[in-house]
């Protein structure tokens, strides 16, 4: 079973692994990683807004997920991610992966991370008392992405 | 119309989300950069800016676009 989409409200993390978990007894494992706005101390960040691309965000957040099952024994995926403004606190991102055996369900679930993080069609910028600027990307989440190179 | 949308910081440069273009006939990116101001039209030619073509990747040299088709300029990306 395979659960791809874009929240274009808030949601709730917990209640949406719930359902996944539902029906998913021949699973061994189900690895969840969910990834929410980060407050830092003396952080000015007041929000933070994630853009996209209606024509290619989507179809490539399933064609990921559809990676993912083709490299490992997967019973399940799942991927929300969140655009429009945010808070500190708000999930952005949830990932989980199911399987027969952990291992697989672990690096499944990061290997849509890695990719979700510097892939995927998403913009963002924050909003801080000096108004709105967009982030660039970060060399870190391409270093990320070579760890997978040998995942077709 | 051609439509151009700009993604990313790409909006803040043409400081608007989307730009009209009346193109009657097909035209190349260097001639759509042409009609529009000089620090948006540097900024979509960028190599690292993707552009797709009715949502559609494109390769930025064989782009050919006219009055009906939307482009839209896609900067890199800053991850989920």
């Amino acid at each position: 079973m395979r659960t791809v989409r874009l929240a274009f409200e808030a949601f709730d993390p917990h209640e949406e692994l719930r359902r996944f978990s539902q029906g998913r007894e021949e699973a061994g494992g189900i690895v969840s990683f969910t990834g929410q706005v980060r407050a830092e101390a003396g952080d000015p960040v007041e929000a933070l807004e994630l853009r996209h691309f209606g024509p290619l965000t989507l179809p490539g957040m399933e064609n990921l997920a559809m990676r993912a099952e083709a490299r490992w024994p997967l019973l399940g995926v799942l991927v929300i991610h969140r655009v429009g403004v945010m808070v500190p606190g708000d999930p952005i991102v949830l990932v989980a992966c199911a399987a027969r055996h952990r291992r697989d369900s672990f690096q499944a679930a990061d290997f849509l991370m890695d990719h979700l993080k510097s892939k995927a069609w998403f913009w963002k910028r924050e909003k801080t008392a000096d108004g709105w600027a967009w982030i660039e990307p970060r060399s870190v989440d391409h270093e990320d992405l070579s760890r997978w190179a040998d995942v077709p | 119309m051609l439509t151009l949308l700009f993604l990313g910081r790409l909006e803040d440069v043409a400081g608007e989300e989307s730009v009209a273009l009346d193109m009657a006939a097909p035209a190349t990116l260097a001639e759509i950069a042409e009609r529009l101001k000089p620090e948006l039209a540097v900024a979509i030619c960028a190599p690292e800016v993707r552009v797709a073509l009715n949502g559609e990747l494109v390769e930025q040299a064989a782009l050919r676009a006219a009055n009906g088709n939307e482009l839209a300029f896609l900067p890199p990306v800053s991850g989920g």
